[in-house]
C-alpha cells in the first residue's frame, strides 16, 4: 500500500490545507466532541472519587444498628418504652446469623473533656474491640490501634484522633507523635498509643474522626457504668451476601428477643453502607450512561459533519479525480486517498481534544487535590487508547460515503466537466 | 497498432442512445491520424472507447496484441497508465500541483519514487521547453504553456498511443501552431498519434483523416472536406 508513502502525507496536508477555515470548523466538531466525552468522563470519576472519598475507611458492605424508644404497643408493652441492644445479642447474632462476618459492639460518649497540659478540648469517646477495624479502618498514624490485651486489661489507653494532637499537643508541631503521653478524660488519665490518621470531610459514625478518642471496650464499660448495654452495634456481612438483606435478618432477632413489634420502624434505626454505596454506584452508572450519550452525539454529529464536508470536497475534486483516473489512478488510490484523508482529519482533531481535555482534567485535578488529596479526574490510559481506536473508527465510517461517492467518478467525467 | 472490429456502443437510459454503429479501424504505428466529426457524431465517445476511459458493448479493439474488452477497474487504470497518453481540450491540470509534479503524476500510480520520478519529469518538461517553468503552478502558465505540460505529463509512461481531445481548442493561432509543431515533431521520433479534432487546420496536419459521421467511419470525402479545399 502507498499509505504510508511521504507523497500520499503530502497530497493529505495540501487538500486539507488549501480550505483551511472549512477544514479548522469540520475539524472542531469531532475535537469539540472528544472533549467533552472525556472532560465529562474524568469529571464523573472525579466527583465518584471525591464521593468515595467520604466513606473512605469504612467496610463497603457494613451495618450499624442502634437502638430507639418503641412506636407501637406489642405483647403488652406499651409504646414509648426504652430498650438497649446488649451484649447477649452479639453472641446471639453471631450464632443464629451465619452470613454475618463481624458483628461489634461499641460505646459513645458525646462531648468529653480531654485536657493535657494546660490545653483542653471537647471530644467524643468511642469504646471498642479490636474487631472494630474491621468496620471502620482507623488508619492508624502513629503507634498501634487498640487490642484484645487492652480490653482484656481494662487498659487505660487511648487512640486520639489527629486534631485532638494539633490542639492538645502544640508543641509537637504538625504531624507529631502523641505516643507515650497522657491525655486526662473526664479527670481519668489515659495513655496515647496511637493517633488516628482519618481525615475531616468524611462519613464517620459518631461524630468527627478527627476529635474522636477510641478506648477499650471494656474500659469505657468499666468507667462510665455501661453494663450490658450496646450503643452502637456494628456489623459487616461476608463478601458474597448483600449488607441490606443480612441486616433484616439481625432486625428480626433482635425484635424478637425484645418483645419489639415486627411493624415497628422506629425502635431500631439501621444504617447501612451498603445502600449507600448501592445508591451512589446507581447515581454514577446514570451519569456515566449520560456522559456517554452527550458525549458519543457530539462526536457522532462531528464525524457527519466530516462525511459531509468530504462530500463536499468530492464533488470539488471530480475533475481533479477523473483526471487522476485518467492517468492511471485506480479506484482503489481514490478511495484511499479521501479515506485517509478523512481519518487524519478526524485523528488529529481528536487527538488535540484528549490532549486539551486531559490538560483541562488536570488542572481540576489539581484545584480539587487541595481539598481532597486522592481525587481522581484524570482518565485512565486505556481509556484515550479507546478513544483514539473509536476516532480512527468514526473516520473511516464518516470517510466511507465520500470515498465511494469518489469511487464512482469515472475517468469521462474530467473530459465532460469542462 | 489499433485496430477496431465492429465497434457497437449504446448509451443505456431512458431513451437508449445508440452511439457507436460498427466502427471499423486501423490504425498502424507510427501514423498520425485525426479523427473528424461535427458534434453528436460519436467521435467523443470513440475518444473515450479508444482510450479505455469507457466500456464498449460489441466487437473487439486491439490496442497492441492486447484485446481490451471488459476489462476490470483495476486492470482499465493500468492499460491508461502505460499504454495511453492524454491531452484533453482544457488541459486538466491539476491546479495545485506545480508543473514538474504534474508531469510526474502517472509515474506516482506505477509506485515510481519522488525523487526518481521528478527527475525524469524534469527531463521531459525540457523536451517540451518548459525546463524553467517546472515550479510554476498551472494559473502561472500561458494557455500554451499549459497544454506543453499536459502532453509531458502524457509523454512520461512512454505510451503506445497519444490521444489527444481538441488539443487546440482552447488555445489562440499561435500557441496551437507550437503545440501542433510539437505534435508532429513527436510523430517524427515514431509516436502514434491520434487527434480528435473538429477543426479542419488541425486535420490537415494528420497524415490520414478519418470522418465520423452518424456513429460510422466515412469513406470518402465529406461535405466538410470539400469546402475546406475551397477555401
Amino acid at each position: 500500500m502507498r499509505i504510508f508513502d511521504s507523497d500520499q502525507w503530502e497530497e493529505i496536508f495540501d487538500s486539507l490545507s488549501r480550505n483551511r477555515s472549512r477544514t479548522f470548523l469540520t475539524a472542531f466538531g469531532i475535537f469539540w466532541g472528544i472533549f467533552m466525552l472525556i472532560l465529562l468522563m474524568g469529571g464523573g470519576n472525579g466527583l465518584k472519587s471525591m464521593l468515595a472519598q467520604n466513606f473512605a475507611g469504612f467496610a463497603s458492605n457494613s451495618g450499624f444498628m442502634v437502638s430507639n424508644a418503641t412506636s407501637q404497643p406489642y405483647k403488652g408493652f406499651s409504646r414509648g418504652r426504652e430498650w438497649h441492644i446488649e451484649l447477649e445479642d452479639v453472641e446471639r447474632v453471631k450464632q443464629c446469623i451465619p452470613q454475618i462476618d463481624v458483628c461489634t459492639p461499641t460505646l459513645r460518649n458525646w462531648g468529653s473533656n480531654a485536657v493535657a497540659d494546660d490545653h483542653s478540648m471537647r471530644v467524643q469517646l468511642t469504646g471498642e474491640y479490636p474487631e472494630y477495624t474491621k468496620v471502620e479502618n482507623p488508619k492508624i498514624r502513629h503507634g498501634r490501634a487498640l487490642n484484645d490485651v487492652d480490653n482484656l486489661q481494662h487498659r487505660k489507653v487511648c487512640v486520639v484522633g489527629k486534631r485532638i494532637v494539633e490542639e492538645l499537643f502544640p508543641s509537637l508541631g504538625k504531624d507529631g507523635n502523641p505516643c507515650g503521653r497522657l491525655i486526662q478524660i473526664d479527670n481519668v488519665y489515659y495513655t496515647i498509643v496511637g493517633v488516628s490518621g482519618k481525615g475531616e470531610g468524611g462519613i464517620s459514625i459518631g461524630g468527627n474522626a478527627t476529635t474522636s478518642v477510641h478506648l477499650p471496650y471494656t474500659t469505657m464499660q468499666q468507667m462510665y457504668n455501661r453494663g450490658k448495654n450496646v450503643d452502637i452495634l456494628c456489623l459487616t456481612a461476608k463478601s458474597q451476601y448483600k449488607m441490606t438483606d443480612v441486616q433484616y435478618k439481625v432486625e428480626d432477632l433482635l425484635k424478637r428477643q425484645h418483645y419489639i413489634s415486627p411493624d415497628d420502624t422506629q425502635a431500631l434505626v439501621k444504617i447501612n453502607t451498603e445502600a449507600v454505596f448501592s445508591m451512589v454506584d446507581n447515581l454514577f452508572t446514570g451519569v456515566s450512561i449520560l456522559v456517554w450519550m452527550i458525549g458519543l452525539g457530539t462526536l457522532i454529529s462531528g464525524a457527519i459533519g466530516v462525511s459531509n464536508i468530504m462530500i463536499v470536497t468530492v464533488k470539488e475534486r471530480t475533475t481533479e479525480i477523473g483526471i487522476r483516473r485518467a492517468i492511471g489512478a485506480t479506484a482503489r488510490d481514490i478511495l484511499s486517498m479521501i479515506m485517509s484523508e478523512s481519518i487524519v482529519l478526524t485523528l488529529i482533531a481528536g487527538m488535540s481534544g484528549i490532549t486539551f481535555a486531559v490538560f483541562v482534567l488536570n488542572l481540576i485535578e489539581k484545584g480539587a487535590q487541595s481539598d481532597t488529596p486522592d481525587a481522581q479526574f484524570q482518565i485512565t490510559f486505556g481509556l484515550a487508547v479507546g478513544a483514539a481506536l473509536l476516532l480512527s473508527m468514526l473516520g473511516l465510517a464518516a470517510g466511507l460515503a465520500p470515498a465511494l461517492r469518489a469511487m464512482n467518478i469515472k475517468p469521462v467525467d474530467a473530459m465532460r466537466d469542462e | 497498432m489499433i485496430t477496431l472490429k465492429n465497434i457497437h456502443k449504446t448509451y443505456k437510459s431512458a431513451q437508449p442512445l445508440h452511439v457507436l454503429k460498427g466502427i471499423d479501424l486501423n490504425i498502424e504505428d507510427g501514423e498520425f491520424v485525426a479523427i473528424m466529426g461535427a458534434s453528436g457524431s460519436g467521435k467523443s465517445t470513440l475518444l473515450n472507447v479508444l482510450g479505455i476511459l469507457d466500456d464498449y458493448d460489441e466487437g473487439e479493439y486491439y490496442l497492441g496484441d492486447t484485446l481490451i474488452k471488459n476489462l476490470n477497474e483495476r486492470k482499465a487504470a493500468d492499460y491508461r497508465n502505460r499504454m495511453i497518453g492524454f491531452i484533453f481540450q482544457s488541459f486538466n491540470l491539476i491546479p495545485f500541483k506545480n508543473a514538474m509534479e504534474n508531469v510526474a503524476l502517472p509515474l506516482f500510480y506505477q509506485g515510481v519514487s519522488r525523487r526518481k520520478r521528478n527527475a525524469i519529469a524534469m527531463e521531459y518538461l525540457d523536451k517540451v521547453g518548459l525546463r524553467d517553468w517546472a515550479d510554476h503552478y498551472p494559473n502561472e502558465l500561458s494557455g500554451g504553456q499549459k497544454q506543453r505540460v499536459a502532453i509531458a505529463r502524457a509523454l512520461i509512461t512512454h505510451p503506445k498511443i497519444i490521444l489527444a481531445d481538441e488539443p487546440t481548442g482552447a488555445l489562440d493561432s499561435k500557441t496551437t501552431i507550437e503545440v501542433l509543431d510539437l505534435l508532429k515533431e513527436l510523430h517524427q521520433q515514431g509516436m502514434t498519434i491520434i487527434v480528435v479534432t473538429h477543426e479542419l487546420d488541425v486535420g490537415q496536419q494528420a497524415d490520414r483523416i478519418i470522418n465520423i459521421i452518424d456513429g460510422q467511419v466515412c469513406h470518402g470525402k465529406t461535405e466538410y472536406q470539400e469546402n475546406g479545399k475551397t477555401k
